[in-house]
């Protein structure tokens, strides 16, 4: 499994100053490039030394924020919303459609390693519900068919 | 519907978000100018005079909310303006819209607030996934600081304002601001014990003052107009305009920019075009997933804080979800409940052990079998026991779907 390379990593790490407040500024752009989009042990280790805090801080951070990953995701991440106005138009079903079709496994993770699906609350999109994000992409309208033609694209 | 200038939106769609000159030239920081004739108290005046009241939930006076965070602690040495743009009520999606569509507004409301508070540090907290705001927000202030709206001295107005934004990570609770301001200092988002509340020890236990990115954006015009141009829309106690996120079963949704007032019925049929497909209106979900339903009876009346609140309804955010008579109000019941459950923080054992026993009852698969009586009791006990607002707002939609609806039969 590949990771974040270290000096990546420290190069991240000196664009934010050295005080607390910037940890979850910081956390979000180390995920996000890493290559399985996780907060490894190495982003943590390098976290405390740089804001001079305990690992169990960082951890308690990465553990309750939902966006941050604490396990490897595959390379797309699939967010369903599954808020009260998406499931009454129908994400639910969309959430079990795609778990079957891409062969999700316990990992959360797609047969093919291109996908991790996840359940998210309102993306903000609901007066086109059902909505979904794919990394950093919005799709609203979604229908079994349509979900299939965009996740073919990826 | 009389006539009414928009305030929130009166760009959006006609301007580059990007451009700093397209703000400019249509007639952008005016209202910044005008403060070098104006002191922070005739200020806080203006906006008290306004009436406007918090446009993120709860409907408090801004002006008074100003008021109390530039009187306390008068010898403290920083004081800060912080922007809720934590946006995560469903059904509500209209900060985004602002943030998308016209982020110099903000930053300007943020830069008048600044000014009346005599603050020194201002801080946008944002929600995580909102990439595309969060893009035009980190390329305004950018610009902001080249003009020099930001910075040392800002048009030599004897302001200096520093801004930062710091990203949220999907938690719907760090949007109650004293749990956003544990968030921005870098910690876990559990919610701190009111009072104190953040006019007197906010961020770092300094004066604080926390308003949602519409109630910022009503700053400008009032500043620029006067407050005499802001009574005029809207009613008695509710001035101004609102967003309206408008979501669910009806022709035409999104956001949309209304005077205070505006019924329920204008709303889905003079301006969203009626119900989709020939169905029937059934409820309307004011306020969100912590909002209250009304049914048929309510469709006259105004959306206001005031005949609301006489009806025991909620304003809330601005969401309104138009359920229709197909829809399954049980399944949507179970979906808010489910909502809470899901972000409920666990620090305190009344909220985190009654979301889920709500959402137990709720997912009985025989409708006849679910406790109304249960749903209610235990809600109005997490309502009196919980730390923070979250756990007290599940009785507020299950209070109201019992009062309409009796139960799920
Ligand atoms: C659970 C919870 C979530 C909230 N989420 C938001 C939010 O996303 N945005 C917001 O502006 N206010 C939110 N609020 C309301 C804030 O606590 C606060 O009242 C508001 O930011 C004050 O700004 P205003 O006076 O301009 O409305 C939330 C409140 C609670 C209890
Ligand atoms: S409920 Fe799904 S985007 Fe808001």
């Amino acid at each position: 499994m590949q990771s974040l390379n270290f000096n990546l990593i420290k190069e991240i790490l000196m664009k934010y100053p050295q005080k607390k407040e910037y940890l979850i500024n910081a956390l979000h752009e180390l995920q996000n490039a890493h290559p399985h989009k996780y907060i490894d042990d190495a982003i943590m280790d390098e976290c405390c030394k740089h804001f001079k805090l305990t690992k169990s801080q960082i951890f308690g951070v990465i553990t309750y924020y939902t966006m941050f990953n604490t396990k490897p995701q595959g390379q797309n991440i699939i967010y369903v919303c599954n808020s009260p106005i998406c499931s009454n138009m129908g994400s639910d079903n969309l959430y079990d459609i795609l778990k079957q079709k891409l062969k999700i496994n316990d990992n959360n993770i797609s047969e093919d390693g291109k996908f991790s699906l996840q359940k998210v609350e309102c993306l903000g999109r609901c007066g086109k519900a059902p909505s979904i994000m794919i990394n950093r992409e919005i799709y609203t309208g979604m229908t079994p068919e349509k979900i299939e033609e965009i996740i073919s694209k990826y | 519907m009389k006539s009414f200038p928009l305030i929130s939106l009166a760009r959006s769609g006609k301007v580059n978000p990007k451009s700093i000159e397209d703000y400019l030239n249509t007639g952008g920081f005016e209202a910044i100018k005008k403060l070098s004739s104006m002191s922070p108290e005739s200020v806080l005046d203006e906006i008290e005079k306004s009436g406007l009241r918090g446009r993120g939930g709860a409907g408090f006076p801004t002006g008074l909310k100003q008021r109390f965070t530039s009187s306390s602690c008068l010898s403290c040495e920083k004081r800060y303006v912080v922007c809720n743009a934590d946006e995560g009520e469903p059904g509500t999606f209209k900060d985004r819209m602002i943030m998308e569509t016209d982020p110099f507004l903000l930053i300007e409301g943020m830069i008048i607030a600044a000014f009346a508070i005599r603050a020194t540090n201002a801080y946008i907290y944002i929600r995580g996934e909102y990439y595309p705001s969060i893009e035009n927000l980190e390329n305004a202030i950018k610009q902001c600081y080249d003009k020099g709206f930001l910075g040392k001295n800002i048009l030599n107005i004897g302001l200096n304002l520093e801004m930062g934004l710091f990203k949220g990570a999907g938690s719907y609770l760090c949007g109650e601001e004293l749990t956003l301001l544990e968030s921005l200092e870098g910690k876990r988002g559990y919610p701190r014990i009111k009072p104190p509340f953040p006019a007197e020890k906010g961020l770092w236990g300094y004066p604080t003052l926390v308003n949602n990115v519409e109630t910022f954006s009503h700053l400008p015009f009032i500043i620029s107009n006067g407050s005499e141009d802001y009574i005029k829309i809207g009613t008695a106690e509710s001035k101004g305009t609102k967003l309206f996120c408008v979501s669910g079963n009806v022709n035409k949704t999104g956001v949309f920019e209304l005077p205070l007032g505006v019924t329920l019925r204008e709303l889905i049929f003079d301006v969203c075009g009626g119900m989709k497909d020939g169905y029937k209106f059934k409820a309307a979900l004011l306020g969100g997933a912590a909002g209250t339903f009304a049914d048929q009876s309510m469709l006259d009346i105004a959306l206001a804080y005031e005949t609301l609140k006489k009806e025991g309804l909620t304003l809330g955010s601005g969401a309104v979800i138009i359920v229709d008579d197909k829809t399954d109000l049980k399944k949507m019941m179970k979906s808010i409940l489910h909502f809470f459950k899901h972000e409920s923080c666990g620090k305190c054992v009344p909220c985190r052990i009654g979301t889920r026993l709500l959402l137990n009852e709720i997912s009985k698969q025989n409708s006849a079998e679910i406790d109304m009586n249960f749903l209610l009791n235990e809600s109005e006990y997490m309502a009196k026991t919980s730390l923070c607002p979250l756990g007290q707002s599940p009785v507020l939609p299950i209070k109201s779907y019992i009062r309409f609806f009796k139960n799920f039969q």
